[in-house]
This record gives structure tokens, sequence and C-alpha cells, in this order.
């Protein structure tokens, strides 16, 4: 009697407490994620101090300057009198987007200028500046 | 004696479900949503643009003009400064008119890097009198420069 219960014993590992762990963690990653849509241009961001998270993740509409100040929205490349109209739509799809502007460092800011008057035009309000966290 | 491991057997397969494949599985799910998911968040400075057409007018007492040049210098009022004293300046002109507007006026051909530059100097004293006063208002203007 003795041997037999010290087998039971050491023979079970309880796994089943495993699975409602992994899954847990599994919808706390299924529901932070956000596929990157788009590729978007190679740019060297400019750094901040004062950089903040944005935090609503969804409403995002990013918006690519690289070096040779060309202009690239959702993987098209533009020009400065296409942005608009892009823009108009994505507003009446969802009012509350948020623009984020990706520029290099080294570029004009001549172009980043016009392009915000662009987005006045198409009454995309809330910009963002992309920088990195400068310590 | 039979009928007694006879029981015993029944109870066993009762009770034990496969649990051990459903592990393995949410194990795979979970590795694919952890490489996939970037957890670099969209950082960035916010402003809010003021709507077309619209366009404020104040008392020249109220505006404070920062202006950067193709070269990168800064002026505030009608002063050169040093990049390092920007933040000590807005704060101070600020502070003795808490319903100032800081407007950053750019060149066309100046630098992005040094507009973000000044734009991120200004923020941080404006951050600075919040932390005094929660209710102080960031009153920010990027002036549109002629093309």
């Amino acid at each position: 009697m003795k041997i037999e219960s010290k087998n039971k014993g050491s023979s079970k590992i309880p796994t089943a407490s495993i699975a409602d762990i992994v899954f847990l963690l599994l919808i706390f990653f299924m529901s932070v994620t956000v596929f990157k849509e788009y590729q978007g241009l190679r740019v060297e961001l400019p750094a901040a101090k004062a950089t903040k998270k944005i935090e609503k993740k969804r409403m995002i509409t990013h918006i690519w300057i690289d070096a040779q100040n060309h202009i690239n929205i959702d993987d098209m490349m533009v020009n400065l009198e296409q942005v608009t109209p892009i823009l108009k739509k994505k507003m009446i799809e969802n009012p509350a987007t948020i623009v984020s502007i990706r520029a290099d460092s080294r570029s004009k800011y001549g172009v980043v200028a016009r392009l915000l008057e662009k987005l006045k035009d198409a009454n995309a309000l809330r910009v963002n500046f992309a920088t990195l966290t400068k310590s | 004696m039979a009928l007694s491991i006879q029981k015993k057997q029944h109870y066993r397969q009762e009770a034990e479900i496969p649990t051990a494949s459903l592990a393995d599985i949410v194990f795979l799910l979970l590795i694919f949503f952890l490489v996939t998911t970037s957890m670099n968040p969209d950082k960035g400075l916010g402003m809010t643009l003021p709507p077309p057409g619209e366009e404020v007018k104040l008392t020249k007492k109220n505006i404070l003009s920062v202006y950067v040049n193709a070269q990168g210098q800064i002026l505030v009022g009608d002063k050169v400064i040093p990049i390092e004293n920007l933040k000590e300046t807005v704060e101070k002109r600020i502070r003795e008119n808490p319903k100032l507007v800081v407007s950053l006026i750019t060149d066309v051909d100046a630098k992005y890097s040094s507009m973000i530059d000044a734009l991120d100097r200004i923020k941080i004293s404006f951050e600075e009198l919040k932390k005094e006063n929660p209710q102080f208002k960031e009153r920010i203007s990027l002036a549109t420069p002629v093309f």
C-alpha cells in the first residue's frame, strides 16, 4: 500500500493550469498586437526629450518624408496635391484620425510646412511629429 | 478482488481529460503573437493644428515669436540666443505673462531636426509650468511660412 501511493504522487505533474496561464498571456498579446500595415520609407527620426506615446494606436495614419523630400502615405508615393484628397477620405472613415509625420531629420522644414497646410485643408488637425526618445 | 480492480480503472478513465496538447497549441499561438507584436509604440510630439481659414488675432503683447533660421540659429523676440537657453528664456517669459502664445516660425530652408529641437524645448518649458499648475494650457502655434 505504501509503495503504491508513493508511485502515484511522483508520476503526475499538474499541466492543466499551464494552459490557463498561457491562454491568459495569449489573450493579452492578441489584444495588444497591431499589425504593421505599411512598410514606409527608411527615415532617420529626430530625437526629442518631450516625446510622448500615442495612446490610440488604431487611429494613426502615417506619412513618411525621407531625406530626399519624398512623401509617402500608406506605401504610395504621392505629390503634395494628392495629400488633401487622401486625408479627406481618411477623415470621413474615422474623424478622430491622428496623423503621425515620420519625417527624416535631414529633410527640409519647407516640405513639412507645406504638408501641414494640406492637412489643415483636409481638416486632419491632430498631428504628431514622430521622434525618438532623447535621454 | 477482481471487482475492486475493475472499479479503479473505470474511475481513472473518467477523470482524465487530455489537456496536454492544448497547452502546446496555445503556446504556439502565443509565440506567434509574441514575435509579431512590435513593442516600440508610436511616439512623438503631439500638436493640434488650427482649423483652415481661422486666423486667431492676438495682440502683439501676448505673442512670443521664436524664429529658427536656415542655419539653425534661434531668435527669441529680437535677440539671438543659444539653443541651450531656449527653455529657460521661454519659461521666464511665460511666467511674466501666463497668456503668452509661443509662435514657432521656422525658415523653409531650415532642417527639420532644428525645428523639432526648438519645439521640443518649448514643449518642455510648458511641461515644467504644468507641473506647478496642472490647469496650465500649452499654447504653441506653428507659423505658416511664406513659400
